[in-house]
């Protein structure tokens, strides 16, 4: 912006200079007294329920039915520990949100071609009544199993949100299933073969742990970022970091905000490239006697010799593949062994940084470390991940305190219900991230080329899933086509009637999902609802329960999907079982009776109206992850088939022989450094497309959540970042307009030029919103460039894994 | 004003992780529009890279960010540049306001202020700043800024007590703002441990757009 060209030094001392002779201060003005609180301005308490691990509460004011500003909360003493839960800037936001010119304000149908955004406004009556007449008809025509609902998260109400549409849709016989997620399939899988079970890698040892440790390591991960609320992860490990001072290293493509001052070192890394990195400190660790025999004697499956299963040799343990070297006894290292040379030229990292890490780490008392999720979603997530958990299983260092076996970190926990889904009596299921492979020819997926489960198998272990998906319910989520990989394939495919016949979008605004819909139902914003929710899933250290209420109406037409849900159940036959006979307040009542059976403390709820928020920090006290095993391994043994840690896996031992793969995907029984495709080691495709693209969290959106509101995209900018070494190769200056572009598409976005990322890495914050028209997407979606090629074990989404060439427009 | 209460503002910059809520709260409780913000954030930041030949690569690299309102300087600048007299400095607590009735939006003001605080309102040609959140004063609150603060990293009261409160901060005379010589800022600031000093060459910053 002109008026803010620099900070004005050199024209402020000249200013100073020129005008010293005036007065200070003028006394000839007096401004007019501060004006009192708006008469009648009224107090509601609501929360943003997002997707970002927090639900945060606001404080909303509101005059005539009018929201007039929105505030944190600011009712404790704020000392850490009793402190107060201040929203981030989205929640800040909200107001713009709720009164966004692209509010959907009425129900619709579409009238122009799929994806057009032409919808033509109709009634209530009319919309319900065509909604129960297409699912009724899908069901009718081909099956339940044929009904999906695509992923979501933008609206996690307890009680007026998508449980309502699942119960729906069970009480009528069922919908196709999916597992996973976009944010953790590979965790899943990844803890689940190490640990068994996910919980490990998603539910790691809390923030607060990390004072008992001397050094943080945080590979990829990034509280200040992703968990910005102000009681969230963010505080807690500021918190953490300032006061008990351990040493803090971060290993990112990006100096991440979780830098800028907090980091003792930052370790640059080229994305999907962490496992060589991991090899390479193992090879050191192995090489100087620093990983911990007993440990891994008695507690896991497949270091050495000593503890492989039966049937498998030495060559296939841990300890020969990272030293090349079969022989039993003989540690001398192979042409191929990990060293830390051979990573280095991989990873972008100086073998002597490399050295440097590895003996930190096992000197640490109790290093804290945690691989992020960002790892998971390579084209090799399950096995990058599983490379990570290596770091501390082979110091030892789990279930200790100031330990952390490399999960994510656990959230503080208070209950508050959901409305209760039933039970789907489909068992088909699908990876959430095929469903477009479901809709093109779901009859022919199967078990050991895409993961399907819950169908007939044949002796091979195979079967097919046998349905093509015909209609998509997508409620308040962006999954139908912004956060699914490549966008222009989707568009096509939607835009095809014949194939996904019918579908639902409900949401708030205009969304690039919500211009696909056949039918639009306007829902109500959170900020025009009562529920009793809690802090969701990875609130940090925190937990909180925050009671909804609101003191406007719901804008318009919208309606809580509820009542549009008991609406249908009535069409549809199903209303006795929809409502058990029970009124919209019984249901509120119940939940918070279930709730204050859970938390005693928990006032009542005319308490709550007024007061808005119960919270407590660590009700449960800190939480070490796989303590319990770590004390006594036979009483409390894993999920695996061994019960214990699996550095060695049977169960993908059988998978990487009996899975059909795509030619370059890579399924193994150790975890193990994989080059991939569009990967740093992919230069056939790097003659055309050299650089590395990962999507990242922008501050300024919840994945997509938010990004129709304007002071949101003035205050964080969506550009690329580049690196200036790169950014000089092609001329570019931090503003200039540039094309990113690959095989799947073209968007157009700002370039920033910035030394706080690698060399050769470009990154861009997920989740804006793809403008339909014309070649190339000016909305900037980052999913234009990304692949629907999937993860070789879950099938999963590897969205950080792209090659691209960026130009200038 | 010597006997009279002065505001101002403390900035702990090892706490900042730039997440522009305070930018964004200021925005609300004023209904600024996209273009006026009266709190910034600026990302400052610098480094060398160097391509070592063998595929990897060493960098020294360093950001922070700084937070800045209006500091409500004790020799403010656009005081003395506003020919009007819109632009004056409260006798009972320091604040620096504009009379918006007597301004006429010459913008003399901004081109002075070395801290980009006064922000012309081009629709109505009237000068805007941050005002101390005056009327949240007069409830006992503090500004929107301070009381959203997810990092607690702004605090805000009268400058002796600011300066009791946190004995270790210093004048900001840290990059990118000037030195505070010019315009003798009330702003006391904790450094974050890369804060470069006023004038600095190694870094710059890198968020123009965002501010």
């Amino acid at each position: 912006m002109e008026r803010r060209s620099f900070l004005k030094m050199s024209a402020a001392l000249s200013c100073a200079a020129t005008v010293s002779g005036c007065n200070s201060s003028s006394k000839d003005v007096e401004v007019v007294p501060p004006t009192p609180p708006v008469a009648g301005e009224n107090l509601n308490w609501s929360a943003c329920l997002v997707n970002c691990g927090s639900n945060c509460p606001v404080q909303v004011y509101s005059t005539d039915g009018v929201i007039t500003r929105v505030e944190s909360e600011f009712t404790t003493t704020d000392k850490y520990g009793d402190h107060d839960v201040r929203a981030c800037l989205r929640g800040r936001s909200l107001r713009k949100r709720v009164y966004a010119p692209d509010r959907l304000k009425y129900p619709m149908k579409r009238v122009g071609p799929r994806g057009s955004g032409q919808f033509e406004r109709i009634s209530w009556d009319e919309a319900l009544d065509l909604v129960a007449e297409k699912l009724q008809g899908t069901i009718d025509q081909y099956g339940n199993e044929s009904i999906h609902f695509t992923y979501n998260s933008g609206a996690r109400y307890h009680f007026s949100g998508k449980q309502c549409l699942y119960r729906l849709m069970n009480l009528k016989g069922g919908y196709l299933n999916a597992y996973g997620d976009y944010s953790w399939s590979q965790i899943y899988e990844a803890a689940g073969q190490t640990y068994g079970s996910a919980g490990p890698g998603w539910q790691g040892s809390s923030v607060s742990e990390m004072q008992n440790s001397d050094l943080v390591l945080m590979v990829g991960y990034n509280p200040s970022e992703i968990r910005m609320s102000g009681s969230g992860e963010a505080y807690d490990f500021l918190m953490q970091k300032q006061k008990n001072k351990f040493k803090t290293i971060l290993i990112d493509p990006r100096y991440t905000d979780s830098a800028v001052g907090k980091e003792d070192q930052w370790i640059a890394i080229r994305p999907g490239t962490d496992a060589a990195l991991f090899e390479a400190l193992a090879y050191e660790w192995i090489t100087t006697n620093t990983v911990d025999q007993a440990f891994l004697d008695k507690y896991c499956v497949g270091y050495d010799e000593k503890t492989m299963p039966a049937g498998v040799g030495y060559e296939e343990s841990y300890k020969a593949y990272i030293l090349d070297n079969a022989t039993v006894g003989d540690s001398t290292p192979g042409v191929n062994a990990k060293t830390p040379e051979w990573a280095a030229a991989i990873t972008g990292i100086e073998a002597h940084i490399i050295v440097e890490l590895a003996r930190e780490l096992a000197a640490a008392r109790a290093p804290f470390i945690q691989i992020a999720a960002s790892l998971n979603r390579q084209a090799a997530g399950e096995n990058n991940t599983r490379a990570g958990y290596m770091l501390p299983i082979l110091l030892g260092q789990l279930g200790l305190p100031g330990t952390n076996c490399g999960g994510l970190c656990k959230g503080s926990f208070l209950h508050a219900p959901f409305m209760p889904t039933g039970a789907n009596p489909v068992k088909k299921a699908i990876s959430f991230f095929t469903f477009t492979q479901a809709i093109e020819d779901g009859k022919n997926m199967t078990v050991l080329s895409d993961g399907v489960q819950g169908v007939d198998t044949d002796e091979e272990g195979d079967g097919k899933l046998g349905t093509d998906i015909k209609a998509i319910i997508n409620y308040g989520g962006n999954a139908l086509i912004n956060q699914h990989s490549d966008v222009r394939k989707t568009e096509k495919l939607l835009q095809d009637e014949s194939k996904c016949e019918f579908i639902l979008v409900v949401d708030n605004w205009m969304t690039p999902s919500a211009k696909f819909a056949d039918v639009l139902l306007p829902d109500v914003t959170w900020l025009e609802s009562e529920d009793l929710i809690y802090q969701s899933y990875a609130a940090g250290d925190t937990a909180t329960l925050v009671q909804m209420s609101s003191g406007v109406d719901p804008m318009f037409e919208s309606r809580p999907i509820y009542e549009v849900c008991v609406d249908l159940a009535k069409r549809m036959g199903v209303e006795a079982e929809f409502t058990e006979g029970k009124s919209r307040t019984d249901w509120l009542d119940q939940f918070y009776a279930e709730s204050k059976a859970a938390t005693p403390g928990l006032p009542d709820k005319e308490v709550m109206l007024k007061q808005g928020i119960y919270r407590k920090y660590l009700p449960d006290g800190g939480y070490i992850v796989l303590e319990d095993f770590r004390n006594d391994p036979e009483a409390n043994p894993l999920g695996t088939p061994s019960g214990k840690i699996e550095i060695y896996s049977s169960r993908l031992a059988d998978k990487a022989r009996t899975w059909k793969l795509k030619e370059g995907d890579v399924i193994s029984a150790l975890p193990k450094y994989v080059p991939t495709w569009e990967g740093y080691e992919d230069t056939e495709t790097k003659k055309k497309y050299p650089l590395q693209l990962t999507g990242y969290h922008t501050k300024g959106r919840a994945h997509s959540s938010y990004h129709n509101v304007p002071w949101l995209r003035e205050v964080v900018q969506d550009a690329v970042w580049m690196n200036p070494l790169d950014a000089n190769h092609r001329g570019l200056k931090t503003g200039d307009k540039v094309h990113i572009f690959n095989d799947r598409g073209t968007i157009e976005v700002e370039v920033k030029v910035t030394p706080r990322i690698m060399v050769g890495v470009t990154a861009l914050g997920q989740g804006a919103w793809f403008k339909p028209g014309g070649d190339v997407d000016k909305g900037g979606c980052l999913n234009v460039l990304t692949t629907q090629r999937t993860t070789p074990v879950t099938k999963g989404n590897p969205q950080h894994t792209n090659l691209v060439e960026i130009r200038k427009v | 004003m010597s006997n009279n209460i002065q505001y101002g503002f403390h900035v702990d910059a090892s706490k900042c992780t730039g997440c522009k809520t305070c930018q964004v709260s200021c925005k609300d409780r004023k209904d600024l529009p996209v273009g006026i913000n009266w709190r910034r954030v600026y990302e400052y930041g610098g480094g060398q890279w160097t391509e070592n030949g063998d595929g990897t690569v060493s960098q020294n690299v360093f950001a922070y960010y700084m937070s800045i309102g209006c500091n409500h300087c004790s020799e403010p600048v656009c005081v003395k540049a506003c020919p009007t007299g819109a632009m004056h400095k409260r006798r009972e607590d320091g604040l620096v306001h504009v009379a918006a009735d007597l301004c006429i939006g010459c913008e003399s003001c901004a081109r002075a202020c070395p801290y980009d605080a006064p922000q012309i309102d081009k629709d109505r040609k009237v000068m805007t700043k941050c005002d101390g959140c005056y009327e949240r004063l007069a409830e006992g609150k503090q500004p929107s800024c301070v009381e959203s603060c997810p990092m607690r990293a702004i605090d805000f009261g009268p400058m002796d007590e600011l300066k009791a409160k946190y004995p270790g901060a210093i004048s900001p005379d840290v990059a990118p703002l000037p030195e505070s010589s010019v315009t003798t800022p009330n702003l006391l600031i904790t450094p974050n441990r890369h804060s470069r000093p006023s004038g600095a060459t190694d870094g710059e910053v890198l968020n123009y757009s965002e501010v």
